[in-house]
């Protein structure tokens, strides 16, 4: 087990890349401490798994160094650093047993048959597999083989860090949640460094105690799922994570005050910085409600999921979401909308650049 | 609702007379030889099994079917490791895979009996390439027109020339389809070389490597064409195989009733032999 330091890491499939454009991860530095919980959240091609296979070994960085508790393991190959990788699709040898498969990596090592066979024992009752032991791998179900490849990354005691490629990928919906919450429970007994890479954010937000928002190659915010959600730090963070994601409208900025169709809309708190670009106001769905005055819309569209419902509007001809529990307004129906000021943001170029105002709860927190 | 009518027939029918005419009827005309005498004419005697008692005590056909089974397990024993090693040299991308793809196909291309006479002049001691640079550059004496060993070795070398493409080919279709996370995955658990090759690739390729032995053996088992152009079976009976046997049998002394009865029996070998094979192969699938 090991703290993981990432430094001034930077990648590029090319061999002379010339502009920030030709690299897939574009500097990274990142501090992993030992026996947490991450999620590695971002949408297909943003380089998560660049970044993941670069940990791993199976890839090496154009520049910068990757760190086991300070040791420089930039050079190691995969088998000497340690870790463990579950893929997306259940990588198990056929010809085996499920007993051999899980063996497989203490007898490549060379381990003593009797602490290999304790090893197996064990990680085969975490898993609930050992009723299956001595069947062949090949004729497993794909959640079971998708466990077998997870317990050939377990049953070794020092590993480094498991890291897991959308290892859930194709797993039946069903089986996910188990899957998903024997994973929770795994991590909660070997207290090993695990990574999961995903772009699901439902499975980043319960697996992860940190999750690791990525975009085009760069890391856009490190946070706990509910600084995630209440505090995007930035408008990607915000569309991406949530469903529907938050509403992000263009907006003006006179003297501190920010319109939006003409309408003054109150912010959480000051706007730090020169505030000069492209300015947005974000405000989730959730904190979004329907009222009798406030921001007049239109309602284009209601859809029902059940818990709540999400009413879609238009104002000043940007889309709106609110999310409401009760009755909801008929669709082509004029309502007006009210923001909740402590969760209005401001977005300058992307960046969030409100901060909460005095004396409040969030301002609080942020000061200690 | 189940429409029911006849229309299917005009599909099946056309197949049928195909079948027909180029297996079911010539097969039945062999089957009608092998149990009657001819002496021309039209005129025919009942023998019953005789031909087949007769051709399973001969010791020719004893011989023949040793030297035909020897032949046959040379070249697998050959080739498939041969294919299997080249497969895995190759490379997986870039420029030079269709360069070796395209290489590899070449010597299949190449009609049997221009194989066979390519070898013939490529391996003749006083003109022949090979057969030059062996006898008089390295002093090794080789004939293949005299010596039965030198024989075999041209017939067999040649063989693998011809044919190790198909195994090449066969196991490296098998191999770029293994996924890289198996590779990946393995340089994690600490994998060997060996062990990559046993518990990953090996196992990968078993479909392909079954299809490919099989063809193998159908084809090196009824080979015809190159030895009879390369050496016409000698010297001596030394390279005469069970086909070519029974083309001497059947043209050449023009025992026809033997000679069909031979076909059968050499038919219901090579039909046995591929069943036992791929039911070998691929009972473990199955279960």
């Amino acid at each position: 087990m090991a703290k993981i330091t990432l430094s001034k890491l930077r990648h590029s499939y090319l061999s002379t890349p010339k502009s920030d454009s030709d690299y897939a991860l574009k500097e990274i530095d990142l501090d992993w401490t030992d026996g947490g919980a991450y999620a590695l959240l971002g949408p297909s091609g943003c380089g998560k798994s660049t970044l993941l296979n670069i940990i791993s070994g199976l890839l090496v960085p154009s520049e910068g160094k990757i760190l086991f508790d300070g040791k420089d393991v930039t050079a190691l190959p995969p088998d000497q650093r340690n870790i463990a990788q579950v893929f997306q699709f259940p990588v198990i040898y056929d010809t085996m047993s499920v007993y051999d498969n899980l063996a497989f990596p203490l007898r490549n090592r060379g381990r003593d048959e009797a602490v290999v066979h304790e090893r197996v024992m064990a990680i085969a009752e975490m898993l609930e597999v050992t009723g299956m032991l001595d069947q062949k791998a090949a004729g497993l179900s794909p959640d079971n083989k998708q466990k077998i490849s997870m317990g050939r990354g377990l049953v070794r005691e020092d590993v480094n860090v498991v890291m897991f490629d959308e290892p859930l990928t194709v797993i039946d919906p069903h089986l996910k949640w188990k899957l998903r919450s024997k994973l929770k429970e795994l991590h909660q007994r070997v207290k090993a460094t695990m990574i999961y890479v995903t772009h699901d954010q439902t499975e980043a937000l319960t697996f992860a105690d940190q999750v690791v928002v990525m975009q085009l190659g760069e890391v856009v915010q490190i946070g706990t799922p509910v600084e995630l959600f209440e505090r995007p730090a930035h408008t990607f963070v915000g569309h991406f994570i949530g469903s529907p994601g938050m509403n992000i409208l263009p907006c003006e900025l006179q003297g501190g005050t920010a319109y939006f169709g003409g309408q003054p809309v109150a912010l959480e708190g000051p706007v730090q910085g020169a505030a000069q670009g492209q300015t947005e106001i974000g405000i989730r769905p959730e904190f979004v409600t329907l009222s009798d005055s406030g921001l007049p819309a239109t309602v284009t569209k209601v859809s029902d999921i059940g818990r709540h419902t999400v009413v879609e509007c238009e104002a000043a001809g940007q889309r709106i979401n609110a999310i409401t529990e009760g009755a909801a307004p008929a669709k082509g129906s004029a309502v007006h909308l009210a923001f909740r000021q402590d969760m209005t943001r401001l977005y300058v170029d992307g960046w969030l650049a409100t901060v909460p105002a005095a004396g409040t709860p969030a301002a609080i927190e942020g000061v200690a | 609702m189940k429409t029911e009518n006849q229309k299917a027939w005009f599909f099946v029918l056309p197949v049928l007379a195909l079948v027909a005419f180029n297996a079911l009827i010539p097969m039945m005309t062999v089957v009608n030889y092998s149990v009657q005498e001819t002496f021309g004419d039209n005129v025919f005697f009942w023998q019953g099994l005789d031909w087949f008692q007769q051709i399973l005590r001969s010791d020719r056909f004893h011989a023949a079917l040793g030297r035909q089974f020897l032949f046959t397990f040379l070249i697998l024993i050959i080739e498939v490791p041969l294919g299997i090693a080249i497969a895995l040299s190759m490379p997986r991308k870039g420029f030079w895979v269709p360069v070796c793809l395209v290489l590899m196909a070449l010597p299949m291309l190449i009609p049997w009996n221009v194989v066979g006479a390519m070898w013939n002049i490529f391996t003749l001691p006083d003109i022949g390439l090979l057969g030059y640079f062996l006898n008089h550059v390295l002093g090794i004496s080789y004939d293949m027109t005299q010596d039965p060993v030198a024989a075999w070795v041209t017939i067999v070398t040649m063989d693998v020339w011809h044919w190790t493409s198909l195994v090449v080919l066969l196991a490296y279709a098998g191999l770029v389809s293994i996924p890289d996370a198996y590779y990946q995955a393995a340089k994690i658990d600490g994998a060997t070389n060996w062990a990559v090759f046993r518990f990953i690739q090996l196992p990968k390729m078993k479909t392909v490597l079954t299809i490919a032995i099989l063809l193998r053996f159908m084809d090196s088992f009824n080979i015809y064409t190159e030895p009879f152009v390369l050496t016409g079976g000698g010297p001596g009976n030394s390279t005469t195989l069970l086909s070519i046997d029974l083309v001497k049998i059947a043209l050449g002394q023009f025992d026809l009733g033997p000679a069909a009865a031979m076909s059968l029996i050499y038919f219901a070998i090579t039909l046995l032999v591929s069943w036992l094979f791929y039911t070998l192969m691929t009972k473990d699938d199955l279960n």
